[in-house]
């Protein structure tokens, strides 16, 4: 696991884990940020493996906390995941759940200036404690416009 | 998003016709956001009205809009067999305009459905081929073929708002399990790729898929005698038994089909009519042109036909020799009325240079290829942005289109053609 190989191994407990394993899988689940291996921020000698951490991580970053990427240059603006997102669904029964524009605030995906966008990112079932590992924005996606990190 | 400065309109960017689009302007009433409209509807909207508009002109040179209409009112009173082609992209009240205009001059006219869906159309308008509207595709289709049609990139929302994903009166339980989508194509489109089937055939394999699934629905073929055609013979098998047992199935023609089917359409009248012995089967033409549907509509209301109509002395004629290409190349056409439509880029070149070589006129919003081949231009307003009217979608249905920037500086087709039928 190459997030593993680049921490400092030492299980110093620093960060709350108990192990570095467990604090590599937690980055992964995003409950933790990698700046919490403080010894990997401050000590000098780990100055490659942070720098090569931080790339790496870094498109989990920019998506936000539930790692949803939307390519705007290969979106069509058709609207499939608004429409067939189980949250948009539930939270718009008037709009999107029946194939037209969101009639309100609440949902996650809308289309503005032709392509698609995310807001309240935190309802994503891909988020939370009872996640599950949703793909009813990505499978109905004619152009792979949407991706999760 | 500013309230105050939002409207809703009708996007007339495809025959969807979607009627959810919200517009935002800025103080100086440009439109700077769109929300709802899919890419090609964002485009048409914030760029359209900037871009590219046409000017008047005779002979390439700039002049007036009455001198430019006066110069069309005389080449064409002084023409024996002028030819009118093009509305599709017009309101149905131009279209009604051009009809009579048509009518008056005893002139030969037709548009894009020649070219293209026209095939279909002409059993779906008068009533013998079975359809339904894309309110009861949402409400009620369990079974949707998409056939030599690729929405996803010509009429992005068709899928979202209409025909896979929405929520509808029976189709309540979601696009999971509610829907089965069926991609029939010669390349895996983008549409093939969000389809629970893909049936890749080969180029012009449709007339020997008919035919097979002609034989299969009544059981007299089965598993491997199908496979010549590239299909499965299990996965034929499947899609037998998916369209004989559909609660409410639709077949959305596509441009792919419809050109394959060119000399052998009554087979898929035999289809259509064969598949109805078991479901309920209804064919919707994927129109393109936004306003096409009404166009044939108005010339079937006046004439009879839908397209390719020649008017004379109050008689109708109709028949291929009056469809743009033959009226054109059989060098009869000695002048041309061009309204909304961009032939040059679409018909064949020969044609093109027949219609370089007679007086032609052209009504156009914007500057293209066929403006740039023709004796006079006129310049129109755009409609569904700067001009109102009505339309009717792909499926018949009507919907008041919106004009959100009306511009009173540019007339509409419909202003125009009233004064050049006042002066013929
Ligand atoms: S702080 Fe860093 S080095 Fe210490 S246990 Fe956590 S991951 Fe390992
Ligand atoms: S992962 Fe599921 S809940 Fe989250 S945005 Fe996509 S469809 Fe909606
Ligand atoms: S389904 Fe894909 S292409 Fe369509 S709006 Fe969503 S991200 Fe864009
Ligand atoms: S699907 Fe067609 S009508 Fe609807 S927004 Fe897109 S271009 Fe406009």
């Amino acid at each position: 696991m190459e997030i593993y190989q680049l921490l400092p191994k030492t299980n110093c407990k620093e960060c709350g884990e108990s192990t570095c394993m467990a604090f590599a899988v937690k980055i992964i689940s995003r409950e933790h940020g990698i700046k919490e291996c403080t010894p990997l921020m401050e000590d000098s000698k780990y100055a490659a493996e942070k720098n090569k951490l931080l790339e790496m991580l870094k498109p989990m970053e920019d998506a936000g906390e539930t790692g949803l990427i939307i390519h705007d240059d290969k979106c069509f603006g058709c609207g499939n995941c608004v429409v067939a997102c189980p949250v948009n669904v539930a939270n718009d029964p008037e709009g999107a759940a029946i194939g037209d524009g969101p009639s309100n605030d609440k949902v996650i995906l809308k289309v503005v200036d032709g392509v698609v966008v995310a807001q309240n990112v935190g309802e994503c079932r891909r988020f939370g404690k009872n996640r599950i590992l949703c793909n009813a924005c990505i499978d109905p996606c004619p152009s792979g416009a949407i991706e999760f990190v | 998003m500013d309230a105050n400065n939002v409207a809703r309109v009708t996007c007339p960017a495809c025959a969807c016709l979607c009627r959810d689009v919200d517009l935002e302007f800025d103080d100086r009433g440009d439109i700077v956001h769109t929300y709802n409209a899919c890419r090609k509807g964002a485009a048409f909207f914030m760029g359209s009205y900037r871009e590219n508009r046409a000017l008047p002109k005779i002979e390439g040179k700039p002049v007036s809009i009455d001198d430019a209409v006066k110069s069309t009112v005389e080449i064409l009173s002084n023409a024996k067999n002028p030819v009118i082609f093009g509305l599709d992209t017009s309101s149905l009240e131009t279209q009604v305009l051009g009809v009579g205009l048509a009518r008056k001059l005893n002139a030969a006219i037709d548009d894009t459905s020649s070219l293209c869906q026209g095939l279909v159309l002409e059993r779906i308008i008068p009533g013998s081929m079975k359809t339904c509207t894309l309110d009861d595709v949402r409400d009620y289709s369990d079974v949707m073929v998409y056939w030599g049609s690729d929405p996803a990139n010509s009429h992005p929302r068709h899928m979202s708002k209409f025909s896979y994903f929405p929520r509808g009166k029976k189709r309540q339980k979601g696009w999971e399990t509610d829907r089965m989508p069926i991609c029939i194509d010669v390349r895996k489109s983008n549409t093939a790729g969000v389809c629970k089937k893909f049936y890749k055939i080969e180029p012009k394999g449709d007339e020997g898929l008919i035919n097979d699934l002609l034989l299969s629905l009544d059981g007299k073929i089965g598993g491997k005698e199908i496979g010549g055609k590239g299909i499965d013979g299990k996965e034929f098998a499947k899609l037998t038994n998916i369209l004989k047992k559909a609660e409410h199935c639709t077949i959305f023609s596509g441009l792919g089909l419809v050109y394959s089917l060119k000399n052998s359409i009554k087979l898929f009248d035999a289809l259509i009519e064969k598949l109805n012995e078991y479901a309920p089967t209804h064919v919707i033409p994927m129109v393109g042109h936004y306003n096409m549907r009404g166009m044939t509509q108005t010339l079937y209301d006046a004439s009879g036909y839908i397209n390719k109509v020649r008017f004379s002395d109050g008689e109708v004629d109709h028949g291929s020799q009056y469809s743009i290409t033959s009226t054109l190349q059989g060098k009869e056409a000695d002048a041309a009325l061009i309204i909304g439509a961009d032939p040059v880029s679409s018909i064949p070149l020969k044609t093109s240079i027949s219609l370089a070589g007679i007086p032609t006129i052209t009504i156009d919003a914007h500057e293209t290829p066929t403006t740039m081949i023709s004796r006079v231009v006129i310049p129109a307003a755009i409609t569904g942005i700067e001009a109102g009217g009505e339309a009717l979608r792909m499926d018949g249905v009507k919907h008041e289109l919106s004009a959100p920037r009306e511009n009173k500086e540019v007339l509409s087709d419909a202003e125009l053609l009233k004064r050049i039928l006042e002066g013929v």
